[in-house]
């Protein structure tokens, strides 16, 4: 791909629209702007405007540039955009960067309290300075509030610029601090300056604004890891075990809290579910595996180095047959990475878990919807099949405000617990052995410690037979791993389709999985402008359903939309049979949520350079 | 680990337990270690200890991570499920069970590479979480599977069999467990199961983790002269801290208890051990003195065996995360899932 500095392609961008717009917040972390910054996404939600939210920060706690963007689509896109109409420069740091990348006739706003140093030698965007700390110094006494309401300060501004409804951001404000009336007046008071000063001194709103649409009802705010968390609840998980790790730390702190309220046992209060901080993650998935064996449902959240901890279980897990859920949130490898940014690229090390010959189920949610359903699905494939189950989201969804459906629940839903014999079950047949009498998907019935002694058996991670006997022999050996394969092959059945829109004709297709599905999708419509015909598949699940390759072979030629550097799913789906010569790639790895316009700008070039 | 089964014929002549079972059904398939090694009399140690007290079987969970001491899950217990894992990986394992099922009783087996080395930050852990376990090391200060090579429990001066000695301090588990918080520390040898079945008997009614160091001589690569874990060092310096008597739960034994000298553990269940101290004044209760007690023993070239220490009143995992003292995998999905109605009000719109 072409990597284009952000101020050149700004030329391209789009003319200002109503309800088409971005928001580019920079601000320093640690300086309290993150309500701030929701206030705004959520308003635009509340007015009916479909809308996302992207949080682009720092591993660190205080002092490093970080950058909120809202989009603003009233045609549904959601992908992050490449440059904004709006900027909020509010960390002199980064400000000259931040305003190179704003779009031709786009807005600046700014604290100009002190004077501006170069803003960039930008002849085609509108400064708009507001003097916020001054403001602020002069209605606030408590140092802390004087940092902290400067953001509810541009705030306030902003709701004028883009002329969103007041009455729904005081609303919000209200609902945030019912239970803190000061801490909610000294708000109130500090959005009301902004939006007041705005009001004064420029044209509200911008052209490029947003007006109340209702095409949010039945949606709601949530981000990937809570959704995934809640799933973990209503699969009916009882064992959690994790050691902290950016950026999937708060599917436990989510786990954790809504354990709190739904999981308690009415008549001790005492929970129904047991939630372990492992020392490292090896203790965590050990545990997770431990309980598997024994018959819960446990799971564990991690990311990238996380994972290459867990090999070693993972491979046990897969060799001795043991249902296992692993929420692997992914970040930017290799090694510590960028832990706060987001890529797809535990691709291949979660497929191929563990030394010698392992082959996992892996599922690929693409919003936080999918985080919900597919961890439910996560438990019921992990039990049928006997085996470890991993769900690859990443920063940009785990971490992410993203709009979806509202969450919705099937109560006549039953767990797929797989073939698990009980005590009568055992004693009736009189002899039971672990891994004979596979099933045609290749799983064998397992039993519960405590249930009977005729239904003992010895797990062992080392060679052996059908029995569950010891064996260094070589055709005992292979019928077992034989098996294995077998089995997982069967689980391309299971996983979930993947999502295909097509159009007639289209020869082109774009495919891609996880969070690349909006910026994919977007692409699409941008390429039709462009006069190529794409069609679209985004994945959801390996092994690869069949309708994956009908997907490719029904295309002359297709572009595999990942991000990371080596074409982690390309390699997956060569090795699961797809044909080399008409799959070519588009590779976006630096650590941000991907737009459509590299997407397509790349799809592009790719196709000239085929023509020529 | 080959494993040869025993036939399950039995004698309908031989004593049975409360349960109407014979020692012999607390036995496993047959061993494939070394001849005269310690382990077998460590697994003999633990058939007959699990049959006086009269588990069933099937309510006894072996765990195991790699190793020599690793294999001897399969020569006990066959009623029981199994589970030899990976490396240095038993007690996360462990932890995993214990906490899907509160009800069954967990026997890990492990050795000194198993615990003191590659899985030492899960031992460390696991003392501390006190989860409702009988961890036995059985610790033989060498690496038997790769032949021979010092383990982090070899004494400085200890020699390998290539006559190479230990030159870096070893671990203590006690001394470790001790520092920790552990609950329930006890030393045997396999040599002496009249001493080793009793500690037993008491670790299985103790409500939280019950770590036993075993001295386990290898007799393939640690029983020569200059080693200090081999059977004729142990022998000649075993010095029995504590001598256990095991009483059973019934109330009308109790008030037979209680001369000087003699120090009564009452576990969770009623049970109560008696503790007979040999050196006058060694007070398993007393964590200061024991830890002092035991370190001035190792310098003596000591090994101090016994029941070392006891504290019944911790809090268990379940009790200290204030979970439901039912088997979490036998709760019924009914009661688990909050249902359609309340994922409605979720999320905000």
């Amino acid at each position: 791909m072409t990597a284009t500095p952000w101020a050149e392609e700004a030329a391209a961008t789009r003319a200002p629209q109503v309800n088409e717009l971005a928001l580019r917040i920079a601000t320093v972390n640690g300086t309290g702007s993150s309500s701030a910054n929701n206030l705004l996404m959520r308003a635009i939600f509340r007015m009916g405007i479909p809308v996302s939210g992207k949080n682009i920060f720092p591993s660190n706690i205080q002092g490093l540039p970080t950058w909120y963007e809202i989009r603003v689509s009233g045609a549904g896109h959601t992908a992050r955009a490449r440059n904004p109409d709006l900027l909020v420069a509010m960390n002199t740091q980064t400000r000259e960067r931040d305003v190179a990348a704003v779009r031709p006739g786009g807005c600046v706003l700014w604290d100009s309290t002190s004077p501006l140093e170069r803003a960039g030698e930008r002849g085609d965007v509108t400064l708009l300075g507001i003097p916020i700390a001054r403001m602020c110094a002069e209605e606030f006494h408590n140092p802390r509030e004087r940092i902290l309401l400067q953001n509810v300060v541009y705030a306030g501004a902003v709701t004028a610029l883009l002329g969103i409804d007041p009455a729904v951001t005081a609303t919000l404000i209200d609902e945030r601090y019912r239970r803190r009336p000061r801490l909610g007046e000294a708000n109130r008071r500090a959005f009301r300056i902004g939006e007041e000063y705005a009001r004064q001194h420029f044209p509200c709103p911008l052209p490029c604004h947003v007006e109340p649409m209702q095409a949010t009802g039945g949606s709601i705010i949530v981000d990937g890891n809570t959704a995934t968390a809640l799933g973990c609840i209503y699969a009916g998980a009882t064992v959690a075990a994790w050691y902290p790790i950016t950026p999937s730390t708060s599917v436990m702190d989510a786990f954790t809290a809504f354990a709190r309220r739904s999981r308690r046992d009415p008549m001790t209060g005492l929970s129904t579910c047991m939630i372990v901080q492992a020392e490292d993650e090896l203790a965590s998935i050990g545990t997770v595996i431990g309980a598997g064996w024994a018959g819960a449902r446990a799971f564990t959240a991690t990311s990238g180095p996380g994972l290459s901890l867990m090999q070693a279980l993972l491979g046990l897990a897969y060799y001795t047959e043991i249902p296992a859920v692993v929420f692997d949130v992914q970040r930017a490898g290799p090694s510590t990475g960028m832990p706060t940014r987001t890529q797809q690229a535990d691709l291949l090390a979660a497929a191929h878990a563990s030394h010698g010959d392992t082959a996992h189920i892996l599922l690929f949610p693409g919003d936080p919807a999918e985080c919900f359903d597919f961890a439910v699905r996560a438990f019921d494939l992990a039990e049928h099949f006997q085996t470890p189950v991993l769900v690859l989201s990443d920063t940009d969804i785990g971490m992410n405000d993203w709009v979806v459906p509202r969450l919705r629940w099937d109560d006549t839903y039953a767990p797929d617990r797989g073939r698990v014999l009980g005590a009568a079950e055992v004693e009736a047949a009189g002899e039971y052995h672990r891994y004979a009498d596979a099933d045609a998907d290749g799983v064998a019935a397992r039993t519960l410690p405590g249930v009977s002694p005729a239904a003992a058996y010895y797990t062992r991670g080392s060679g052996h037979n059908r029995l569950a006997g010891y064996t260094e022999d070589p055709d005992e050996y292979r019928e077992v791993v034989d098996r294995l394969a077998r089995k997982h092959a069967a689980a391309g059945g299971w996983v979930p389709e993947p999502v295909i829109e097509a159009r007639p004709g289209a020869s082109v297709g774009l495919v891609t999985l996880g969070s690349g599905g909006p910026a994919v999708r977007e692409a699409v419509e941008m390429l039709r402008a462009q006069g190529v015909a794409a069609d679209c598949m985004r994945l959801r699940g390996y092994p690869f359903p069949e309708a994956v390759f009908r997907f490719l072979e029904g295309h002359a030629f297709c572009f595999v939309v990942e991000q990371n550097r080596d074409a982690q799913l390309r390699t997956l789906l060569l090795e699961s049979g797809a044909g080399s010569e008409r799959l070519g790639s588009v590779l976006l790895y630096g650590g941000e949520p991907i737009t459509a316009g590299e997407v397509s700008d790349a799809v592009l070039v790719q196709l000239r350079r085929r023509e020529e | 680990m080959p494993s040869i089964a025993k036939p399950p014929i039995r004698h309908p002549a031989l004593p049975v337990n409360e349960l109407g079972l014979a020692e012999r059904d607390y036995e496993g398939a047959m061993s494939t270690l070394c001849a005269g090694c310690g382990h077998d009399a460590v697994t003999a140690a633990i058939v007959r200890a699990l049959w006086e007290v009269a588990v069933p079987p099937h309510m006894v969970v072996k765990l195991s991570g790699i190793g020599c001491s690793a294999k001897t899950t399969a020569y006990f217990l066959r009623g029981a499920h199994g589970f030899n894992g990976v490396h240095g990986r038993m007690a996360p394992l462990a932890t995993g069970v214990g906490a899907a099922n509160s009800d069954l009783l967990l026997i890990g087996i492990s050795g000194d590479g198993d615990s003191l080395s590659i899985g030492i930050g899960h031992l460390v852990h696991l003392i501390r979480r006190n989860l409702r376990m009988i961890y036995v090391i059985e610790n033989n200060g060498v690496y038997g599977l790769t032949k021979g090579q010092l383990s982090a429990s070899a004494d400085v001066g200890s020699t390998s069999s290539k006559g190479t000695p230990g030159v870096i301090q070893p671990v203590d588990p006690m001394l470790l467990g001790l520092s920790l918080g552990a609950t329930f520390l006890a030393r045997g040898f396999s040599g002496d199961k009249a001493q080793l079945v009793p500690i037993l008997k008491a670790a299985t009614a103790h409500r939280g983790l019950a770590l036993i160091d075993v001295i386990s001589p290898c007799v393939s690569f640690n029983d020569h002269e200059g080693s200090t874990k081999s059977y004729r060092f142990t022998r000649e310096h075993d010095v029995q801290v504590t001598t256990t008597d095991f009483v059973e739960p019934r109330p009308e034994l109790l008030t037979a208890i209680g001369p000087v000298g003699i120090t009564d553990l009452t576990l969770h269940d009623g049970t109560r051990v008696r503790a007979r101290a040999l050196p006058e004044g060694y007070d398993p209760g007393d964590r200061d003195a024991v830890g002092a007690y035991l370190r001035e023993a190792h310098d003596r070239g000591e090994v101090a065996t016994g029941i070392l220490y006891v504290d019944p009143s911790r809090p268990t995992l379940h009790e200290l995360l204030r979970v439901v003292p039912r088997p979490l995998a036998g709760l019924p999905y009914a009661d688990l899932c909050p249902g359609a109605a309340e994922l409605e009000r979720f999320g905000e719109s």
